[in-house]
């Protein structure tokens, strides 16, 4: 593990250890090594013992604030849906988070799905993570038995090959274009704070998506999503994605067939998109899950330069702007909603 | 049975006669390493790929979806509600290039499938050339789950590929021993024969153990087995593992009309979803993950055992690179051995 890391995990591990053992917070929610060359584990310690398990390194693809409302409301007193919360303070999770999980938390925030009071932010500023599809391709799909971090380099082992790649040239897409790699919020920070990235063409991908004519912008979707399995990984693991009830689940009404069928299938990658417009970060997780190496994060991309372009709103920057979405003005220019209300008042 | 050989160039024009009789399947290139089923493309010999590809060959026998009958579903015309079978023109089908693991996953299935009509209709169908496995790679453990590299079990015909590219088929089955009814072949010299066993001699078994000792542990000292916690935490109970694995094979059924048109279909589900044992009055008996993640273990590493003898894996090793959370059943299993 390069220096770098070692010194945020070993901060990680005290700052957990002593929340843990003061009592202050009930778990601590970040990752553990895994079993695999280039694999993190998500992870909730339940005592400094356990802190001792926490660990960080370059291949932190998930988004951790996905697990925050089931973790804390798993240290809630069992009740009824309806019910409202216990009085008193209830039990406080820490978590880590980089710019992009920490906007999600924000988001939560402004969605009423987590409590700012009962997490403990340990905020660090990403370097961006690596893309284990890219490391793969650099070394021709070979089988990789090891993988080592250096501060600006990996080294990539397998039976009969070493090779040594560039970091930054198997960055993830969306961390070669994020603009905030700093947390928005945090408690404790580890590590210095990187400032804001101005990235020009940070659309480039969607642009270039734009360019092709309706057709071939359909034929590339249908493309893009022809090996999807409906596994909903990429749903699973978005911190948006928090219905008890998602539509591709629901049977009364049946919105999307259950099987794979073209059409189902587009249906589903369509309204998940625009389920996350104005609320994306572009983290990332979806598509560093999808099994299939599918790119549906060009999808939500696309939505989140539109909400930039539209409302000149970008998500989780901050809990007191509204979520352009959810928020209706007077002066919105798309009267629908007042006409539906006056049916037939208006010409 | 009595192994053959085939010549490279002659591979080619069995290959050719077999697609006459045969829709022919095997692993083709979708994109980059992704490897998935599909039909044999037009001409030559198809390049096995080592190991296993991304996704199973369960889409044969569990199609998704399988529709088991069709109906009219206009009330008041007189095919209102009369179900018929589906009608389906299908010519047999040749799977090519089946490794030994996903050649033994059929075999498993069809244990608690025995009395199934569509599973054993299309295993009837099928017809398995299996390729053997030179070698592994680091995330497969076959041998552990009671399987081999060179294991020949659901196949009809195994096939181990020589050094000059040549294929020395094994017969198993009358089915295997059909495809064979060409003038392509030779028989095999004794050096290739002296090289094919000694591939199979290098492989070492420990399976039975493996199975044999989960069956002695008890159910419910597994089931209340601390480590669930921990095991589960990662998980995001998506279906990646259990679709991606050939000895998964849990379904739900769902009528779907359209347009005047009904059909019954079964389509993959998985223990890993939420809606998997929702009951309609709201209650869940696997309302949270804990108990989910801890099913898909249990399920295929003690009930299936219990009932059926082997474990309900053939150790692809699918699940293992491609969890997105990294929950692998290796150590999972490990942990449940020390139980
Ligand atoms: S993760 Fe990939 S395969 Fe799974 S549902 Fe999403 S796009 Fe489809
Ligand atoms: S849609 Fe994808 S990129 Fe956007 S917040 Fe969800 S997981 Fe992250
Ligand atoms: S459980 Fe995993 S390793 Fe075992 S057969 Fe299924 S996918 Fe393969
Ligand atoms: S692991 Fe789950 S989905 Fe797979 S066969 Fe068992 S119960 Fe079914
Ligand atoms: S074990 Fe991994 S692949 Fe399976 S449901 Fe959980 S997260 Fe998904």
């Amino acid at each position: 593990m390069s220096s770098v890391n070692e010194k945020i995990a070993g901060k990680i591990r005290s700052i957990a250890s002593s929340l843990l053992e003061s009592g202050e917070v009930a778990a601590f929610l970040g990752y553990t090594t895994g079993s695999l060359p280039g694999m993190m584990q998500p992870y909730v310690a339940r005592d400094a013992k356990e802190a001792e398990n926490l660990s960080w390194s370059s291949f932190c693809v998930i988004n951790l604030a996905n697990y925050l409302p089931a973790l804390l409301k798993s240290f809630e007193p069992p009740r009824r849906p309806n019910e409202p919360p216990p009085e008193g303070p209830l039990p406080k999770v820490g978590v880590v988070a980089t710019g992009c999980w920490s906007r999600n938390m924000v988001v939560q925030i402004q969605e009423n799905q987590i409590d700012r009071n009962r997490v403990v932010i340990v905020g660090i500023s990403s370097r961006g993570m690596v893309d284990r599809r890219k490391v793969q391709r650099f070394v021709g799909n070979r089988e990789i038995l090891s993988m080592e971090e250096q501060a600006n380099f990996l080294v990539v082992k397998g039976k009969d090959f070493e090779e040594k790649i560039n970091r930054w040239d198997v960055v993830r897409d969306n961390c070669k274009t994020c603009t905030h790699p700093d947390p928005v919020i945090y408690d404790e920070l580890v590590g210095g704070l990187s400032g804001k990235r101005d990235i020009p063409d940070r659309f480039r991908q969607v642009d270039e998506i734009e360019a092709l004519d309706i057709e071939e912008r359909w034929k590339w979707f249908q493309e893009e999503i022809s090996s999807c399995i409906r596994c909903y990984a990429c749903r699973n693991v978005c911190p948006l994605c928090y219905c008890p009830t998602c539509f591709v689940d629901d049977s009364r009404p049946q919105w999307v067939g259950k099987s794979i069928d073209r059409v189902d299938t587009a249906l589903f990658h369509i309204l998940r998109a625009y389920h996350c417009a104005g609320r994306c970060t572009d983290c990332g997780s979806c598509e560093s899950v999808c099994p299939m190496g599918i790119r549906m994060r060009l999808f939500t991309k696309k939505l989140q330069k539109d909400v930039l372009e539209l409302y000149g709103f970008e998500p989780g920057l901050d809990v007191e702007t509204p979520l352009p979405l959810s928020t209706y003005k007077v002066d919105d220019p798309e009267d629908f909603i007042i006409t539906n209300i006056k049916k037939g008042d208006k010409k | 049975m009595k192994p053959l050989v085939v010549e490279k160039a002659q591979a080619e024009k069995w290959l050719e006669e077999l697609c006459r009789v045969f829709d022919v399947f095997c692993p083709v290139k979708v994109k980059g390493d992704l490897y998935q089923w599909g039909r044999l493309g037009k001409k030559g010999l198809p390049r096995i790929p080592e190991g296993v590809p991304k996704t199973t060959i369960k889409t044969f026998f569990f199609p998704q979806p399988e529709v088991l009958f069709e109906f009219g579903a206009r009330p008041g015309l007189k095919d209102a509600f009369r179900l018929k079978e589906p009608v389906c023109e299908k010519r047999p089908r040749l799977l090519f290039g089946v490794r030994p693991c996903d050649a033994r996953s059929v075999v498993l299935n069809s244990m608690p499938y025995e009395e199934d009509p569509y599973f054993q209709k299309n295993r009837d169908e099928t017809t398995m050339v299996g390729f053997l496995c030179k070698d592994g790679c680091s995330t497969c453990f076959c041998t552990w789950t009671g399987g081999s590299p060179l294991g020949m079990e659901g196949m009809d015909l195994a096939v181990v590929e020589l050094e000059d590219g040549a294929l020395f088929l094994e017969p198993i089955t009358e089915k295997g021993l059909g495809l064979l009814e060409f003038d392509f072949f030779r028989e095999p010299t004794e050096e290739e024969e002296v090289f094919v066993k000694g591939l199979r001699e290098k492989v070492n078994k420990d399976a039975e153990e493996t199975s044999s000792r989960l069956r002695s542990k008890g159910l419910m000292d597994l089931y209340n087995a601390p480590f669930w916690q921990e095991v589960s935490d990662a998980c995001i109970n998506c279906g990646t593992c259990t679709f991606l694995c050939p000895t998964c094979y849990c379904f739900d059924i769902q009528d779907e009309t359209l347009r005047g048109k009904g059909r019954r279909i079964r389509y993959w589900d998985s223990c890993m979803f939420p809606l998997f044992t929702q009951h309609a009055s709201g209650h869940n008996p696997r309302g949270d993950k804990l108990k989910r993640v801890r099913n898909r273990f249990m399920h295929k590493l003690k009930y299936f055992p219990d009932r059926f003898g082997p474990v309900s894996c053939v150790g692809c090793g699918r699940c293992v690179r491609d969890c997105p959370v990294n929950i692998d059943i290796r150590q999972v299993l490990a942990r449940m051995l020390e139980v």
